[in-house]
């Protein structure tokens, strides 16, 4: 029976070469992770980038194509019981039967787990004290707000502590109350020392939860460290900046890539601009073209750039902000 | 209320001993219960459309069918009994295509516990709809005038070969559950196999009366034979070759496609 006290030092997760093929799509094409135990570690990428099918293998719910890994030292295809009896998996979409009240569903699944009679009320109520959903927990779930459901179905991976918490986009679609809410319980979880791997596609939210973070795109990891190296690696700052008139947007991005060398980033609102500056003389050197060309700023500034900024200069695109359901 | 203390503080939760194969399975039975519990409409789905019938074609057609009322409606019952269950094997593949589309199942299968525990549920639930079912729509037979001839036992043996043929037909529905991607394209695939079989059989006419082509179809539907048996059963005059060729359909049914739901599941 694996002991799901796990002592905090070694590795959790140790990936190497993991790949899934949908046909002719390579899903996940070859990825290696290695993940100290106790650490929250973030999977960055767009929709479809594979997030989903890495996480999926990883909790043995998909078999691999190719590769190998280890959960907690279990072989993935040796050991998936094993692996299963020390993990939990939190889906992107709620996991929960919407016709039960909360309380049976943790009920529900404390009994899969083992606990008996009052032993598993007595769990569920704890949890559901824990999460904020005590008032809620005679509520059928299909009742509740997403945020609700979200804590919910946290609180059903903790049924019995696991070693290693799999969160697939925590987050998506909750509000910005809700999302504080649900990092807040992500960092106790870690702070308690729980292992977590989480995807996000929101860049905010690796940056403010993970400790290291891996950038995949297409299915393959495009970047790897924490917050700051993955900054650091980008450039040094960076040079924002807004024009008065969208109509010479063409002109300035022309103008700053000469001169600095870089590519430039538009903003989706069509007057803003972004570019990695080596210097502060050449982002001066850039201003004063613009100037002389009579391309006139509404506003400026110098920064380090942000994870936005990184991810389009790792992988040529910009992430999509908007959640969508079909992420495979 | 400070949630991250109140966190902090329940997290270790060590794992209690193994349950048992049963023990799971059980759990998932009572979850079957529970949606009962908290969907008492799903029961007037159920008998909705068999007590419509039953009227319609008792009172309706009846007399010009069998000569009178009373006597076409102890003629309909146990077929109307068989059309019910075939048509209520959908809800389990219906529930189990739900449970897949909202990830219910991926939380189930990462856990340590008999893999097809979850089948056993949908199992317990069959059993009690088309119990549910069978007795609320005798229960109206029985009050316009229906009588079953082989008496408790009869019927009794009636509801048994009910829950066999449920079983058997919700394979069927199980495999479907699997392959689609929503419960309403399962409800709609059931509605357009059953009905011409449930149609084209004799549940609700002597096929006497049918051209020689559909008879010849009408006789080996194995709708037609489960009614037979089911006829044979309520009255007490049931032969051993009418229960035995009720029974070909379900267990064939089972012997297919129960392995091949498995091979599906473990696939997906």
């Amino acid at each position: 029976m694996p002991d799901t006290a796990q002592p905090p030092k070694g590795t959790a997760i140790e990936a190497r070469g993991l790949s899934k093929y949908f046909g002719d799509v390579r899903a996940v094409d070859g990825i290696d992770l290695d993940v100290p135990r106790g650490m929250i570690f973030g999977i960055l990428g767009p929709n479809g980038a594979g997030k989903t099918t890495l996480l999926r293998m990883l909790a043995t719910l998909l078999p691999p194509d190719a590769g190998s890994a280890k959960v907690l030292g279990f072989d993935l295809k040796q050991s998936p019981h094993e692996i299963r009896g020390s993990i939990a998996m939190t889906g992107q979409f709620a996991s929960l039967d919407e016709d039960l009240t909360g309380r049976e569903n943790l009920i529900l699944l404390a009994r899969l787990w083992g606990f008996r009679g009052q032993a598993a009320k007595q769990r569920a109520d704890d949890l559901l004290t824990a999460f904020d959903l005590a008032d809620a927990s005679a509520k059928q779930v299909k009742d509740y707000s997403g945020g609700m459901r979200r804590r919910l179905d946290i609180a059903a991976s903790l049924v019995v502590t696991p070693g290693v918490l799999f969160l697939d986009e925590p987050t998506t679609g909750l509000d910005p109350m809700a999302r504080k809410s649900v990092w807040r319980m992500i960092r106790s979880l870690s702070e308690a020392g729980v292992t977590i791997l989480l995807t996000t596609q929101y860049l905010e939210e690796a940056d403010q939860l993970a400790a290291r973070i891996a950038v995949i795109d297409h299915g393959k990891k495009i970047a790897e460290g924490t917050s700051r190296e993955l900054k650091a690696a980008t450039g040094s700052g960076f040079l924002h900046l807004t024009l008065v008139d969208a109509a010479g947007i063409a002109e300035a991005e022309r103008l700053l890539e000469e001169i600095t060398g870089s590519k430039a980033q538009r903003s989706s609102e069509g007057a803003a601009l972004s570019l990695m500056v080596d210097t502060p003389q050449n982002a001066n050197r850039g201003l004063a073209a613009l100037i002389a060309a009579n391309i006139e700023l509404a506003d400026f500034s110098m920064g380090a750039p942000s994870l936005d900024e990184v991810f389009f200069a790792l992988t040529g695109h910009i992430t999509e902000s908007q959640p969508s359901p079909g992420e495979a | 209320m400070d949630n991250e203390t109140a966190t902090t503080s329940l997290i270790y939760a060590t794992r209690p001993p193994q349950p048992s194969a049963v023990s799971n399975a059980l759990v998932f039975g009572w979850r079957a219960v529970l949606k009962f519990k908290h969907i008492p409409e799903q029961l007037f789905d159920l008998v909705m459309t068999p007590i419509m019938f039953t009227l319609l074609f008792t009172f309706v057609f009846g007399g010009a069918l069998s000569g009178s009322t009373a006597a076409y409606l102890q003629y309909f019952l146990p077929g109307i009994l068989v059309q019910t269950v075939v048509f209520n094997s959908m809800y389990s593949g219906m529930g189990l295509s739900t449970d897949l589309g909202k990830g219910l199942f991926d939380r189930f299968r990462s856990l340590p516990i008999w893999s097809l525990s979850p089948f056993a549920g949908l199992m317990v639930g069959d059993i009690l709809r088309h119990l549910i079912a069978s007795l609320l729509i005798l229960f109206i037979g029985v009050l316009l005038g229906y009588r079953p001839e082989g008496g408790i036992i009869g019927v009794v043996e009636a509801l048994l070969l009910l829950v066999v043929i449920g079983f058997g037909f919700g394979w069927i529905f199980l495999v479907l559950g699997l392959v689609m991607r929503t419960p309403s394209t399962v409800m709609t695939m059931a509605f357009t196999g059953i009905m011409p079989l449930v149609f084209a059989s004799n549940i609700m006419v002597d096929p006497a009366t049918m051209p020689g082509w559909l008879r010849v179809f009408v006789d080996v539907n194995p709708v037609s034979l489960m009614t037979t048996a089911m006829r044979g059963l309520m009255a007490g005059n049931v032969t051993a070759a009418q229960l035995g060729a009720a029974l070909i359909a379900p267990i064939l049914l089972t012997v297919v496609l129960a392995p091949l739901t498995l091979y599906l599941y473990r696939r997906k």
